[in-house]
């Protein structure tokens, strides 16, 4: 990988909901694209066979019996929110959007 | 100013002094209230703390009247707990019920948590304060402190340099005398890396045995929460408080977590400890020179010591910063403006997310996750995703091999000393360099601890690191107490209560 552009800089950024400007796509595309070439060390490396390790330990799912226990207050969740109603978190509209 | 209480008082000859362990000791006895052992840390950090910079908030009317609570009950013929009456500094990464949280970030702005972290609830239950939340780089993301929306903290030992990072703020606090005991988060090297820099002890437990309920999400597989401590010993006593499972983290191990305190006493004689090369040849000679200073201190003290090679180590930084990119991005992603924090207001919901998340975080929490988000983007996971996840494997296999013929590895903390402040800012890969000797035991899940060992020419503080497989605290311990009553004497910092 030897050079991003600001177009899959913005391409990422839209991925990644983030409003850069264009001073930080430029910016960022320069040091993205030098971040990936130090991991184009380990992309030649043979790792064929070799398990991919997602996490340090053997993991198995995890219950709890089910019975009610008391959980967050909602009014002091919601209380946190930059805007609710009814007792929901309001956000702006969803459908419609412009494409 | 005068010391912390307790600071010179009641330590066994030889024994370097534990201010933690002599305050609850005082405490429980009635010798000390709660209080004034409060108001003495307060006033430290009132003095001292606008230089530093190493506290974000600072919870003067909460920790007195913690104080006041854990006196009332010694009166009451109550035993409070270990820690009964030591002050604790929070890295504010770590949820606090009611408390500011804020991760050093604009994005979280005015959010008080609902519920306390699972170690805020297990310090309390031992009888421990919180004092204060401290400075970190934005979400734990960095190497030096800078990265915080708040500005960045100073390292006691030369205030024109970083303290590290990403917990700088809780190293600090502890070298300065400003708090007897810290947690950190520790996701490649965050609390080891300034431990080391700040000349304190630092320790990164096994992946699973300290719950991460309550410690705000950076990189799931790897972030773990630790202890900054002046003495080994007192980073044992508060692991054991900390650890254990927890119902609330599903990633806590269900075995039980090994105790420690016990092991402190009982020596290297016969223990096998390998000397890694690749944790020592790429570092500052005069780092390593003291990794060499320390090996030499454990042969005489009847270790078996021999060098040792693992190859596979090379690869932990470039795979490291691929994975732990990958999945900050997937957990930075709740940060939409619709639940808590900022909220920049916008027509549609997804401006609005794009807006609050553009004026929300700081510049390298936006790299981080663009990084993130391109390596697990369409037509390049298996390349760089894929591959870091079968390069985790190596590493972990390449350990396994070695610990058949070690008890424990031996290797630097960090690459240098304390680096100026600014130094590094404009150079990511430069920063990121500051990790490489930590982030393997991350990928691998398991424990290490960084030792002060004397200091470079400059005076500026040295750690020594000490790596165990997983569980292996107690042998882990052994070998770091062991070490610490060897190390060369490392001056005061220049900013001490």
């Amino acid at each position: 990988m030897s050079g991003l552009t600001r177009d899959d800089a913005a391409y990422v950024a839209r991925l990644a909901r983030i409003d850069l400007t264009d001073d930080e796509l430029d910016l960022y595309a320069v040091q993205l694209a030098a971040v990936i070439g130090h991991a184009a060390e380990i992309a030649a490396l043979d790792t064929d066979g070799v398990e991919p390790t997602a996490h340090p330990l053997p993991l198995r799912n995890v219950t709890r019996p089910d019975v009610v226990r008391p959980s967050l207050d909602r009014a002091e969740v919601l209380a946190q929110a930059p805007a609710v109603e009814d007792g929901r978190f309001r956000v702006p509209r969803i459908l419609g959007e412009a494409l | 100013m005068t010391g912390p209480p307790g600071s010179a008082t009641s330590a066994a000859p030889g024994a370097r002094p534990s201010p933690a362990l002599d305050i609850a000791r005082q405490v429980r006895a009635g010798s000390i209230s709660a209080v004034e052992v409060v108001d003495r840390y307060l006033a430290a950090i009132d003095a001292l703390d606008g230089e530093l910079h190493a506290f974000v908030t600072v919870l003067h009317d909460a920790a007195r009247h913690e104080g006041e609570v854990i006196d009332r009950r010694v009166a009451a013929g109550e035993d409070p707990g270990p820690l009964a009456g030591v002050p604790v500094a929070l890295k504010d990464n770590m949820c606090t019920r009611g408390i500011p949280t804020t991760c050093s970030s604009r994005i979280l702005d005015g959010w008080c948590p609902p519920y306390d972290a699972t170690v805020v609830q297990r310090l309390r239950a031992a009888g421990a304060i919180v004092i204060g939340k401290t400075n970190l780089d934005e979400f734990a993301m960095g190497s030096s402190t800078e990265n915080s929306a708040f500005g960045p903290t100073r390292n006691p030992h030369d205030p024109t340099r970083v303290p590290g990072g990403s917990s700088g703020g809780s190293a600090a606090a502890v070298a300065a005398g400003l708090a007897p005991l810290a947690l950190g988060s520790d996701t490649g090297g965050s609390i080891r890396q300034p431990a080391a820099l700040c000349g304190v002890v630092g320790m990164k437990p096994t992946y699973g045995t300290v719950s991460r309920y309550g410690l705000v999400a950076f990189a799931s597989s790897l972030d773990q929460i630790g202890p900054f401590t002046t003495t080994v010993t007192e980073s044992a006593v508060l692991f054991d408080v900390i650890g254990g499972q927890d119902l609330m983290d599903s990633t806590c191990l269900e075995r039980p977590v090994p105790r420690t305190v016990a092991a402190l006493a009982d020596g290297v004689e016969g223990l096998r400890v390998g000397v890694v090369s690749e944790l020592v040849n790429d570092v500052d000679a005069e780092v390593g020179a003291r990794v060499d200073q320390a090996a030499e201190a454990l042969a005489a003290a009847g270790a078996h010591v021999e060098a040792c090679s693992i190859p596979e180590l090379r690869h932990g930084l470039p795979a490291y910063y691929i994975v732990a990119p990958a999945e900050a991005s997937s957990n930075l992603s709740r940060y939409d403006g619709v639940r808590y924090g900022l909220r920049v207001e916008a027509d549609t919901a997804e401006a609005m997310n794009a807006a609050t998340r553009a004026a929300g975080f700081g510049p390298e929490v936006k790299r981080r996750i663009m990084l993130g988000t391109y390596a697990l983007s369409a037509g390049y996971y298996d390349a760089y995703y894929g591959q870091a996840q079968k390069v985790r494997t190596l590493i972990i296999d390449a350990l396994a091999l070695a610990y058949q013929r070690f008890d424990v590895l031996l290797g630097a903390t960090t690459p240098t000393t304390a680096f100026a402040i600014g130094a590094k800012v404009d150079d990511p890969w430069s920063m990121y360099l500051s990790d490489v000797c930590t982030v393997p035991s991350n990928l691998a899940g398991h424990p290490a601890i960084t030792v002060p060992f004397g200091a470079d020419d400059s005076g500026l503080p040295v750690g020594v690191q000490v790596l165990a497989p997983a569980l292996g605290e107690p042998v882990m311990f052994q070998v770091a107490a062991v070490l610490e009553g060897r190390a060369p004497v490392l001056a005061p910092p220049r900013v001490h209560a």
